[in-house]
């Protein structure tokens, strides 16, 4: 049912918007589409020297999910380098039921997902287009 | 004939089940429509009493096949009012497009030139810019009116004289606008260009005249016509099936084989390398039989009648915006809409709670989304077995996503 899907937890993400919009001066910019569905996310991050983020910003064209996932990112990407932002897609990826063990917050509100295998991609979404930017 | 909506629907099992706890109100008949039992009781005759290869065996069972598919062949043209031996079986309405950009495009001479519309299916684009890159074509594109129909008022500045072929959506997937086919078929014909229609959102709404229409190539998906999937056709006129080439090569489309040299079978069989979809063809052919047998008057009065419920309802409801036209007139039963603040997807999941498939996203028109700056609508494609529940159900399911997702 997707009034399960669309619990609280999740809208509030989404209505949160924690860094929506854009740097003014990013150390990179990269915008990732689902050909599936023509979502799109742009993340902008700037760097320190050890390749820790600073800041972060993204634009969202897509659904809720996708909404929510950039808004979750946000709040806990800064300092974190690309291994750092890898566990963080671990602790979604378990979120998800793809990988075993218990997800944290901010991720573990996407539990809903579980059972909507074709909106996991929508989780996804941000953190391909952040990994692109740390690589 | 006649119309009774409960026989109708008697005819359709599946959709006499519930989903999410609701019944299911089955509204992505744009995407695929259901089958009713008498084509698959057509296709389960073939697999339990005539399976078998077709055109070569000389057993019993071979013969049987063969006579159902070559049947099969029969109904489709009879159907579109044309020749059984002018009919192609494919693999599907985008296999048959993408025999025609081979073969016929094969033909063509670097600069030479295709027109499409901005508001094409990607089968309608993707072949068409497959086969640039092979040969040195070139592209037009006639844009869309504001009401999300192909703008014809362009043709004269669109057209030129190595204009070859317009290829273009009988009835658009998205905004369910019906193409004006004599305009285009006039004006391309006057400078000898060739005319196509993608009619997979045409076809199942009725049997065809092509000989009326005037188009030379004409396209549809067997699964959308409630048949099965893997199968659909491509009817060109005889002088062109004749001077086209193969697409794939294989067994059954040959004359003669040597490693010198092989010669080709006529049409239709030149192009059915290898062995056919033959189930599939035996149900589209079931389909189109049973479409035959349909009161078209009345089905069209009735499916137009869900158009404008659909449509009136969804005016009602806060930050929906329709994209197609605003009348019934010269339409089909599709209706996108986009409603402020929801994406599309987001839509399409809470009407799946309420047991209501639509179809979300860019409907593989990007183009299209990208002239309305849309990423993407929520589609609702109405077929015959559709009722006034059905809609109601849309309905309370869209209000339920503009209050709780905004």
């Amino acid at each position: 049912m997707s009034d399960q899907l669309y619990q609280e937890r999740i809208v509030a993400l989404a209505k949160a918007k924690i860094g929506a919009g854009k740097l003014a001066a990013p150390t990179k910019s990269v915008r990732r589409d689902n050909p599936l569905c023509g979502d799109r996310v742009t993340v902008d991050v700037t760097l320190d020297e050890h390749g820790k983020i600073k800041e972060i910003a993204h634009q969202v064209r897509g659904c809720l999910l996708c909404q929510a996932s950039a808004s979750a990112l946000a709040s806990v990407a800064v300092g974190r380098d690309a291994a750092g932002v890898a566990v963080l897609r671990h602790d979604a990826e378990r979120a998800l039921g793809r990988e075993s063990g218990e997800a944290h917050e901010p991720f573990s509100a996407f539990e809903p997902v579980r059972e909507h295998k074709s909106r996991q991609e929508c989780v996804l979404l941000p953190f391909e287009a952040l990994k692109d930017a740390l690589s | 004939m006649s119309f009774d909506l409960g026989i109708l629907r008697a005819q359709f099992p599946i959709l006499a089940q519930a989903v999410n706890g609701h019944p299911l109100h089955y509204l992505d008949n744009g995407a695929s429509a259901q089958t009713p039992l008498t084509v698959l009781d057509a296709v389960r005759h073939y697999e339990t009493t005539s399976r078998a290869n077709v055109v070569r065996g000389v057993h019993v069972l071979a013969e049987r096949a063969t006579e159902a598919y070559e049947n099969a062949r029969a109904e489709v043209a009879t159907f579109l009012g044309v020749e059984p031996n002018e009919i192609v079986f494919t693999g599907g309405c985008t296999a048959a497009i993408n025999l025609v950009a081979y073969s016929y495009g094969s033909l063509l001479a670097p600069g030479d030139r295709i027109l499409l519309s901005e508001l094409e299916h990607h089968s309608n684009i993707v072949p068409w810019q497959l086969l640039r890159s092979r040969s040195g074509i070139e592209l037009d594109v006639l844009p869309v009116t504001e009401e999300g129909r192909i703008d014809l008022s362009a043709l004269p500045r669109k057209l030129t004289p190595r204009t070859k072929l317009i290829s273009l959506a009988h009835v658009s997937n998205v905004t369910g606008a019906a193409l004006d086919v004599k305009q285009v078929v006039e004006a391309a014909h006057s400078i000898g260009a060739k005319v196509m229609l993608d009619g997979a959102q045409r076809a199942p709404h009725g049997p065809l005249d092509l000989e009326s229409l005037g188009v030379d190539f004409y396209v549809f998906a067997g699964h959308k016509v409630y048949g099965p999937n893997g199968v659909g056709i491509l009817w060109a006129k005889r002088d062109l099936l004749e001077a086209m080439p193969p697409f794939h090569g294989g067994g059954s489309m040959i004359g003669r084989v040597t490693f010198a040299e092989t010669t080709w079978a006529p049409p239709p069989r030149r192009f059915e390398a290898g062995t056919p979809p033959i189930g599939p063809a035996i149900g589209l052919g079931a389909a189109c039989k049973w479409m035959r047998g349909l009161d078209w008057t009345a089905v069209h009065a009735h499916e137009m009648a869900l158009t404008q419920r659909a449509m009136d309802g969804l005016q009602k409801i806060s930050g929906t915006r329709l994209l197609g036209p605003q009348s019934l007139q010269d339409r089909y039963p599709v209706v996108s809409f986009s409603l402020d603040g929801v994406h599309t997807h987001d839509v399409a999941q809470v009407l799946d709670s309420f047991g209501v498939a639509v179809r979300a996203g860019h409907h593989c028109a990007q183009p299209l989304m990208d002239h309305f700056d849309l990423a993407g609508t929520t589609r609702v494609s109405i077929a015959p077995y559709n009722d006034s529940g059905d809609i109601d159900a849309m309905l309370t399911g869209v209000e339920h996503a503009a209050k709780t997702l905004r």
